[in-house]
């Protein structure tokens, strides 16, 4: 049913020498909510400024529907943008904003001839009045955008885009300068547009709660390679490899051994797994979500372990818990003061393993546990006021 | 709470007020004064007779602000999209001439466009008039390039351009690149970007731009002095002689100065406001 829109082939791009895109193979279906996931500098505004036009890959090619699209301009390709900070004219009001695309005659080919299309002034007004109400944005046609607050300047930034009626809309971190509270209410919004015009919609965000909570199919990416494409479930559930899981969520990585189909060690322990297809004895990332791990008394546990601080988060509490040495996070709602010896119980299904990979031992061990919380404060910053 | 503070502007409103403000206001006086000391209206119903030097006056200023517009838009344009070591070498440029005395800078117009001067000289040597007499029958030594009104416009270009190029390259360089890209993504090509999103942005530098190359031509002096002899008499020249020279009469220079004046901020008023729109929009 969905048939594929735009593909990317062995796309590479280079500034000044350094490869910022490594081979991306990426394709892109009608009416899906694609999301380019990863930190600062991963590639993923590149890969939507290469859809947009704005940039030509230095190699590979660029499909629309089959046909190569590398040297077209963006003004000749069926998508439009939601910019990062907008983008909007400062001298048009909200109409004319929105109505900006929709002025623009188009050359048609007809009959061989070349021929300027304009739009009649009714219809512009219709359809740009349509628009605005989508984004519940009615009544604010004569506002200056310069009078507007963040969130109504957004979904103008969204409406001028959308009422070109493109196959993909492209979004370039489009929630990144709204408060906590708005972005909340905007995702469900945007979820709720893409819904209800049927088109595809191509984010890119550095948060990962934004990609799970929106996306149809998420593609995480890294230093310029696509790291892992799935549904939200598939890649929190099953990642690929040390970074996916570390930026999707949090995770507790351990070393371990495949002894067998189903059997892993770690910690000289060995634990019934759901996981198969190893080489026998295969060395292997263990990747154990926090959530998912149940604190049982000391003579019960499969491994105890001495908890080393405990941080209340309102739902749960974060514990780090020391094993041997290493520190693990558990999330649970039960208080486990610092101090305390307790058991953990893993039962297969909270078990993930994955391949060694250049990642492996980067991340998931929580001996730095409050640096890591001032690290991640710093980034969401940075992302949060441009990149 | 401000006023600590506001003991460090006390010298320069204090400037103001003797060099600027109390100008004005004996102007003012004795543009209403006669010679004698009563109050009269004579100063201005003698303007009449004036009347050519204002209209010759305010047709050159306006016919050099064009040009400096039509050359220095563009100009800035195309600086504005250089790389950041060519805009600065490019401004510096620009700027140069100004480093140098604006009289000196004029003289040298003089030189080079007198009948004898170096275009004529240039021109002759490369055998351009005999060329001519020997086609056209005529019998010419020189262009006459000096002493015509062209020469005055010229020299106003020639000093005031930069003053255009300046404020036009600052708002056109401060300009945010995603408007463009978004005009584009929207479907606009180059001609589109250009006319629906870079001009009507630019308006406010353009805006200052007319008014520092209007106003300093309207009322210049030195130039038609030096570049349009006696023939080409504009206002400011006009206004000197009846402060330095020969017709001293400082009362009818100080009714003319005031006339000026007015018509000038009469004329920036109107065009600000006309551009009031937009100079909001590039705050922003």
């Amino acid at each position: 049913m969905s048939k594929e829109l735009i593909r990317l082939a062995d796309c590479c791009m280079a500034f000044d020498g350094e490869l910022v895109l490594d081979h991306i193979n990426l394709y892109f279906n009608d009416s899906e909510f694609l999301t380019l996931l990863g930190p600062s500098g991963c590639g993923k505004t590149t890969t939507l400024r290469i859809i947009g036009g704005f940039i030509t890959p230095t190699s590979g090619e660029v499909l629309f529907d089959g046909v190569r699209m590398n040297d077209i301009p963006p003004h000749l390709r069926q998508v439009n943008t939601v910019f990062q900070r907008y983008a909007l004219f400062p001298h048009l009001n909200v109409f004319e904003n929105v109505a900006f695309g929709l002025r623009i005659p188009k050359t048609a080919e007809e009959g061989g001839r070349k021929k300027k299309i304009k739009i009649p002034e009714a219809e512009i007004r219709q359809r740009v009045l349509e628009m605005l109400a989508v984004v519940s944005l009615k009544g604010f046609e004569n506002r200056k955008v310069t009078e507007l607050s963040g969130g109504q300047q957004q979904r103008v930034a969204i409406a001028r885009a959308l009422v070109n009626r493109p196959k993909v809309l492209l979004l370039d971190e489009p929630l990144g300068a709204l408060d906590l509270r708005l972005r909340k209410d905007m995702q469900s919004e945007l979820k709720r547009i893409q819904q209800q015009l049927g088109i595809t919609f191509i984010y890119v965000t550095h948060d990962q709660e934004e990609a799970l909570a929106m996306s149809d199919t998420i593609v995480v990416m890294d230093q310029g390679k696509i790291q892992q494409i799935g549904t939200p479930e598939d890649i929190y559930n099953e990642p690929k490899n040390a970074f996916v899981a570390d930026f999707i969520g949090e995770s507790n990585i351990l070393d371990g051994i495949m002894h067998e189909d189903y059997v892993v060690e770690f910690f000289n322990r060995r634990f019934k797994c759901l996981d198969k297809g190893f080489a026998p004895k295969e060395p292997v990332d263990v990747v154990i979500r926090p959530e998912d791990i149940d604190i049982v008394p000391v003579e019960k546990g499969q491994l105890k372990g001495t908890v080393t601080s405990v941080t209340f988060k309102g739902v749960h509490y974060d514990t780090i818990v020391d094993f041997k040495g290493f520190k693990w996070l558990i999330q649970t709602t039960d208080y486990h003061p610092e101090g305390e010896t307790i058991g953990i119980i893993l039962n297969p299904d909270d078990i993930h393993i994955m391949h060694k990979s250049q990642y492996s031992g980067m991340f998931g061990d929580y001996s730095s546990y409050s640096e890591e919380y001032d690290e991640m404060d710093a980034a969401e910053e940075e992302g949060g006021y441009g990149e | 709470m401000g006023n600590k503070r506001a003991a460090f502007a006390v010298p320069y409103v204090g400037w103001l007020a003797l060099f600027v403000l109390a100008p004005i206001v004996m102007v003012v006086i004795y543009a209403f004064s006669s010679a004698g000391g009563g109050f009269t209206l004579e100063n201005f119903s003698r303007m009449g007779s004036y009347a050519v030097v204002f209209t010759r006056s305010f047709k050159l200023a306006v016919i050099a602000t064009v040009i400096c517009l039509l050359i220095g838009y563009p100009v800035a344009y195309m600086i504005s999209r250089e790389t950041a070591r060519f805009q600065r070498i490019a401004m510096m440029l620009v700027m140069l001439p100004m480093w140098m005395n604006f009289l000196l800078r004029t003289y040298a117009w003089m030189s080079i466009l007198e009948n004898t001067g170096l275009l004529n000289r240039f021109f002759a040597a490369i055998g351009l008039f005999r060329l001519i007499n020997g086609v056209f029958g005529t019998d010419i030594e020189y262009f006459r390039m000096i002493n015509t009104q062209g020469a005055v416009v010229l020299g106003m270009v020639y000093n005031y351009l930069p003053f255009m190029i300046l404020p036009i390259y600052s708002v056109i360089e401060k300009l945010d690149v995603s408007l463009v890209e978004a005009a584009r993504d929207l479907g606009a090509n180059s001609v589109g970007v250009f006319r629906k999103v870079i001009l009507p942005l630019s308006l406010p530098g353009v805006l200052s731009g007319v008014t520092m190359v209007f106003v300093p031509s309207v009322s210049t002096f030195a130039i038609s002095k030096l570049l349009g002899g006696n023939n080409e008499l504009l206002l400011g020249d006009l206004i000197e002689q009846q402060f330095l020279g020969t017709a001293y009469n400082p009362y009818l220079g100080s009714a003319i100065a005031l006339v000026m004046m007015v018509i000038v901020v009469v004329c920036m008023a109107v065009m600000n406001r006309f551009g009031e729109g937009e100079e909001q929009a590039v705050m922003l």
